[in-house]
Order: structure tokens, then sequence, then C-alpha cells
């Protein structure tokens, strides 16, 4: 029941993004334009960008286009179509659903940007499974961390404001984690050497999905 | 004047960590010397704030089950004493830091963590002002303070072991093992974590006791 549900409203929100197209080639041109600033910014420079730096630069992109494109999940929705869902589904399948939503969503854009980040700044990554399996935790953590706190700004008046501050710091602990495997698979390390990383970023995925999971209903009551 | 034993337990616990921790004898170890003591003030700030903050999410859950203004103070008050004691335990660590690594701050996972965990509850703090409905702002609030124990947490007691650095209790060392504090700093270190404990307690309940006065003043002068 609950995952016909979920199904569902993954189908709607596709076919509502599908359907108003504008926000999704915004938010890929929003990726596209960052990329091409930042390497505008370093061509100044000359030379190849340092492998540390091109690291941190990627996440701090993805970082932004996340918040970003999360942002807009529960701001977009109006009140009276919330009503509606309230009447139709569970709590926990809308909440569900839009992390899923999400997580596909951040994961495309991350691919692109990646993709247009390698083309011009270059590709020093040597183990790629490993970096992509990154990308994926990091699309999925991402989306179950700011989907909740989504929610929790669009109930604010400064939500816009709201969200970088509630989000940015409740992303630290992963974002850390996910720079470490990066520069990992960066330097063309085993496996091995990021399990823990790799597991430590698993469980904290399923701890936030799981404390989401149980606190959506109380903030949609209100 | 029966329920009041534990104040009582608080301020002579205090007295003894301020006397002992300052007169009792103390292993002579390079580099630390006599800034061992710190050991004293510095990491039971950091046990209390993780009490105070339990307590503040406990709050915060009892609130979502039942819905009543005093909890929401109770678990706002003893977030901001956790957040206090937090500031404390940062300054104290950043002064001991001065004078055995030679800097006020330096790239640790324990140090950016718990900057980040004073992040997340200033974010806290900023979305409680954020709204006008006092119902909308003490259930949100509680979302918030649960998700926000529920993340920071890993920053605090995950994240450090799975590094090196120069913190005791980081790259797999459960906390003391590099110490090895000897009986009579063990004698003073632990009344202390129970004293600063107790004391953190003891500043969110009179906290949340003027806050409740403040409420009930607002709501006569309303009447």
């Amino acid at each position: 029941m609950l995952l016909r549900e979920i199904w569902y409203l993954i189908q709607k929100d596709f076919r509502l993004e599908w359907r108003q197209r504008a926000a999704l080639s915004g938010m890929l041109l929003y990726v596209g334009s960052t990329v091409f600033v930042c390497y505008l910014s370093f061509a100044l420079r000359g030379g190849e960008l340092p492998v540390p730096a091109w690291n941190a630069l990627f996440w701090i992109i993805l970082l932004f286009t996340a918040v970003n494109a999360v942002a807009k999940g529960f701001l977009q929705e109006s009140q009276g179509r919330l009503l509606y869902y309230y009447t139709l589904v569970q709590p926990q399948a809308v909440i569900m659903a839009k992390i899923v939503y999400n997580a596909l969503l951040l994961l495309g854009l991350a691919l692109a940007g990646f993709g247009l980040y390698a083309v011009v700044l270059g590709n020093p990554v040597q183990n790629m499974p490993l970096f992509l399996a990154n990308v994926v935790l990091g699309a999925v953590g991402f989306a179950s961390t700011l989907t909740l706190v989504s929610g929790i700004a669009a109930k604010a008046t400064n939500s816009s404001t709201l969200m970088a501050v509630l989000g940015f710091p409740l992303m630290v602990p992963m974002l850390l984690l996910l720079i470490k495997v990066s520069k990992n698979a960066l330097d063309g390390l085993e496996f091995d050497a990021s399990r823990s990383s790799l597991l430590t970023l698993v469980a904290l995925n399923l701890i936030v999905s799981a404390v989401s999971y149980l606190l959506f209903p109380f903030l949609w009551r209100s | 004047m029966k329920n009041n034993w534990w104040k009582a337990l608080a301020a002579v616990l205090l007295l003894y960590t301020a006397v002992a921790g300052l007169l009792v004898p103390v292993p002579r170890l390079a580099i630390l010397n006599e800034t061992i003591r710190n050991l004293y003030f510095h990491v039971p700030m950091w046990f209390g704030m993780t009490f105070i903050l339990i307590a503040s999410v406990v709050y915060s859950i009892r609130y979502l089950r039942n819905p009543t203004p005093e909890l929401d103070i109770r678990s706002h008050e003893a977030a901001r004493t956790g957040i206090l004691m937090g500031v404390v335990g940062l300054a104290t660590g950043s002064i001991w830091a001065k004078y055995t690594w030679g800097t006020w701050w330096t790239n640790d996972p324990k140090l950016n963590g718990a900057a980040i965990a004073m992040l997340i509850y200033g974010a806290y703090l900023v979305l409680r002002s954020s709204f006008t409905d006092e119902q909308q702002r003490a259930r949100i609030s509680a979302i918030y303070n649960i998700f926000a124990f529920a993340t920071a947490m890993p920053l605090f007691y995950i994240l450090p072991r799975l590094t090196d650095s120069l913190h005791p209790g980081a790259g797999g060392n459960p906390a003391f093992a590099k110490y090895d504090l000897d009986d009579n700093m063990r004698l003073v270190f632990y009344p202390a974590v129970i004293g600063w404990t107790l004391l953190a307690f003891w500043l969110a309940q009179v906290a949340s006791r003027i806050a409740l006065l403040k409420q009930k003043v607002y709501e006569k002068q309303l009447a």
C-alpha cells in the first residue's frame, strides 16, 4: 500500500517536472554556468587545476546545486495541493517519494555536471567505479538530508535564507566523508581504503532517512 | 526541599573540582605540564553538553507526542544551555591548544565537529525566531531539534574516530587511552563530570522557570 503510494507520487513528481520544463532546464543551466564560471576563473591563472582543488570545487558545486534543486521541492507545491494529498495518501509516502525523486534528480544533475566539469577542467579520476558509487551515495545523502529541511524551511517566512542556514551545517558530516572518499578515488586507491567511510556514509543516509520518515508526519500536520 | 539535593550536590562537587583540581598533584607529562588540570574543566563541558542536548531532544519528542508550551520551553532552554556549554568547551579547548599545540585553532576533526555543531544549534535559534505563530514555532523547532541531533552526533562520536589527529579520542582511541589517567586524576575528573553536568541541568531548569513565569505574566497582561 505504502509502496504503491510512493510509486504514484514519484511518477507524479516526474510528470510535473516534465510538464514545466523551465525548472529542470533552469537547474541544468545553473550547474552548467557554475562549472563554466569556475573553469573561466581558473583559466585566467593558466594551467591545470591541482587535484585537491578539483575535488573541493566539484563537491561545492554539487552542494550549491543540491540546495537550490531541493529547495523548490516543497515551495513549489501550493498549500491547496498539499491539503489534497493529505486526504489521499499517508505522510510517510509523501516524504519517501520526495526523497527518492530528489535523489534521482540530484543524481542526474550531478552526472551532467560531472560530464561538463570533466570536459572543461580535465578528469583526474583514477578509480572511476568508486567515484561514481560515491556520487550516487552523495546524491542520496543530499536528498535525504535536504528534503526534510526544505519541508521545514517552507513553513517559515524567510525560507530561502533558512534553507541555506539549516541545510549547510547539517550536510557537513556527509560532505566530509564524501570528499574523503572522492579523494581516494582521485588518487586511485584500492576499494579497501575507503570501505569504512563508505559504510559510515550508508549508515548516515539510513539514519537521516529514518528520522525524516518518523518526523515528517508531525511536520505535515501543521 | 527534598527535590533539591542534586543542586547542593552540584555546588559541592564544583567547589571540590575547583579546589582539588588546582591543588591535587598531577602526573608530570612533557608539553602538557600543569595544563593537564584543564581536563577537569574542558572535557566535562562536552559531557554536560551531550547530556543536556539529549534532554532537549527528549523534551522535543515528548512535545511532539503531547504538545504543551511547557515542554517546548524546557526543550528550548535545554538547547540554549547546551550551546553555552559548547561555547565554553570551545573556549577552554582553544586556550589549552594555545599552550600545548601552540595555536588557538587547528584543522582537527574534533574541533571542526564541535564548531559545526554550534552552527547547527545556532541555526536552531534562527529557525525559532523566524516564526510568528507560537504553536507552529514549537512544533517545527522540535522537529528540527530531533533531526539536528541525529545528524550532529556522528560529528562528535563517529567521524573523529575515523581520522587521525592530535586530539585525544581520535584515530580509533576511545577518549582517554593516551592519557592513562592516574588514580589521583580520576578522583577529581569523575566528580567534575558529574558536577558540571548537574550544573547544566540546573541552569536549564532556572532558565525554563524564568521563561515560564514570563509567559504567565504575559498572559495575565493580555487577560
